[in-house]
């Protein structure tokens, strides 16, 4: 496996312009993320939070600053950096299989040995009864383990999760969640992890990287201390996550009065 | 990551069957349905058929005696008789002919129009200017550049399919889900693997459906092709069948015309739907 250090975000900013006017969507962000913490991005919408994630990714090019995966200066996407996107992204004309295989065979991993892998991670997201069917003959829920599989076939050691299960209906998500977290133990990756949901973000994560918005920049980094498995109902929890919120809102509220 | 969730999740995206009837009935219930409507019209024509403007038109039955000397002959026994065979094969090469000729030029030409910039930009304008001028606008023109003979109605079944190719071909290189491309190159495709990998694929499914809008568009046209200067061919058949006053021969044509078009459809179709069993296509 690659090695993979820590990843590093310095005084990322991102400015879009917008028929003429110029939007700070991004502001002096700073973010180190250390080798297999699970950090989540919470924040209302124009936070910036999905602009940050799509930077670390290599999508979009910040306007100022630099992200340093390890020694190594981000430039553009690359394979140690899987993004896991909402609306899963799988390629409808390969079956489940081939989407988990594409990683590998892009790179010229050997074909049995990429055989192997694929077979794994497969089996790691419990699909393999659904191996050789197409994306649209797959729930929501399967098609975002599909998209999990492919970038964890992928070698990739930081996984970058923008809103993955927004979409999922209320079961299905808190059994990717779970899932998830399964699979975070076990492959010691590091996850940056986008929602909107506080009740998420606490579930989740070592740590809440509160988000605001106008300009989009980092509010506060809160260590999530509590023990896991973690109980959404237990009332340790609901004290963490009523103050995050507070926190947000209080921030919300007072861009509203202003 | 127990097996248990990912019943329930199988199941709950597995449609409920509905009650199916018997096999025998699933396939006849939808036959004598579709046949209903042209048994009405034929009955229609037969009553009226010697009554008023419909005198000069043949009775259905006269059609279908045409119908079977135009394939068989033994009946008439004209010019005519089991004559089908020559008249259709030449048709069907000239469709299958220009049509080939335009998938050959309008699919890389789209994909480049689709992919590069500078090639649309520098193409798009002209190409939108000449496609609505219909296709048989273009006859007399090609009549003197090609002369009278086939080489005009393949012309023009060349020019009657290379628009729906082109602009299909155009349109699927140009709505390709952005976040493929970003899914790709995330997992390290680029370059002219992105082309092969992602653009390809995701564009067939429209390229197809402009292979069938085209030779749609080429059955169409080559009866106009074939209307003047060439001897044999469907359209040739059914011009002088205008010529003799012949309604029977006319009709006949216009059938056969009719079910070549169809089947040739039905070919595309099953093509598309074995190669992209992923975006299968309903007839």
């Amino acid at each position: 496996m690659a090695e993979f250090g820590q990843l590093h975000v310095s005084n990322v900013s991102k400015e879009f312009t917008i028929g003429t006017q110029r939007v700070l969507a991004l502001s002096h962000a700073d973010l180190t993320v250390p080798r297999g913490e699970f950090v989540c991005l919470v924040g209302a919408s124009g936070c910036g939070k999905t602009t940050l994630l799509r930077i670390i990714a290599g999508f979009e090019v910040a306007t100022a600053g630099e992200v340093r995966v390890g020694k190594h200066l981000v430039t553009g996407p690359g394979p140690e950096r899987g993004m896991v996107f909402q609306d899963y992204a799988l390629f409808p004309w390969l079956t489940v299989r081939e989407n988990v295989a594409f990683g590998p065979r892009e790179r010229g991993v050997p074909k049995a040995e990429a055989r192997e892998r694929v077979d794994e991670f497969i089996h790691m997201v419990g699909l393999d009864a659904f191996a050789d069917r197409h994306p649209h003959q797959l729930s929501g829920g399967m098609k975002q383990r599909v998209a999990i599989a492919r970038v964890l076939a992928n070698d990739s050691q930081l996984l970058l999760m923008d809103e993955p299960f927004g979409a999922l209906d209320a079961l299905t998500r808190e059994r990717l969640q779970e899932e998830l977290l399964e699979i975070w133990q076990r492959t010691k990756l590091t996850v940056l992890f986008v929602t909107h949901s506080m009740e998420e973000a606490v579930l989740l994560s070592d740590r809440v990287v509160v988000m605001t918005a106008g300009p989009g920049k980092i509010e506060s980094d809160y260590r999530v201390a509590l023990p896991r498995p973690r109980d959404v109902s237990s009332p340790e929890f609901n004290d963490i996550r009523r103050a995050l919120s507070a926190k947000l809102t209080s921030h919300v509220a007072k861009r509203a009065a202003a | 990551m127990t097996a248990t969730v990912d019943t329930v999740e199988a199941a709950s995206t597995a449609r409920a069957a509905p009650a199916v009837p018997s096999g025998w009935r699933r396939r006849v219930v939808p036959v004598l349905l579709a046949l209903i409507f042209p048994a009405c019209v034929l009955a229609a024509w037969q009553f009226a058929s010697g009554t008023g403007r419909l005198r000069i038109v043949a009775t259905p039955h006269e059609v279908a005696l045409m119908m079977w000397d135009f394939a068989f002959g033994g009946i008439y026994d004209d010019a005519y008789s089991g004559t089908l065979y020559i008249h259709l094969y030449e048709s069907m090469r000239r469709v299958y002919g220009g049509f080939a000729l335009a998938a050959l030029v309008a699919i890389p030409l789209g994909l480049l129009i689709g992919r590069v910039k500078v090639v649309r930009q520098m193409l798009d304008p002209t190409f939108q200017i000449l496609r609505p001028i219909p296709v048989t606008a273009w006859l007399p023109l090609s009549m003197i550049f090609f002369g009278l003979g086939p080489s005009s109605a393949i012309s023009l079944v060349f020019l009657g399919a290379f628009y729906p190719i082109l602009l299909n071909t155009v349109f699927g290189v140009r709505h390709v889900d952005p976040k493929l491309f970003e899914a790709a190159a995330m997992l390290g495709c680029s370059g002219s693997a992105m082309f092969r990998r992602v653009v390809l694929p995701a564009a067939l499914p429209s390229i197809f459906n402009g292979l069938r809008l085209g030779l749609g568009f080429a059955w169409v046209v080559i009866v106009v092709g074939e209307m003047t200067g060439v001897p044999t061919g469907l359209g040739a058949a059914i011009m002088d069948g205008r010529t003799l006053s012949r309604t029977d021969l006319i009709i006949s044509g216009m059938i056969v015309i009719g079910i070549a078009g169809f089947v040739s459809d039905k070919l595309v179709l099953a093509l598309n739907n074995r190669l992209l069993r992923w975006n299968v296509q309903h007839g």
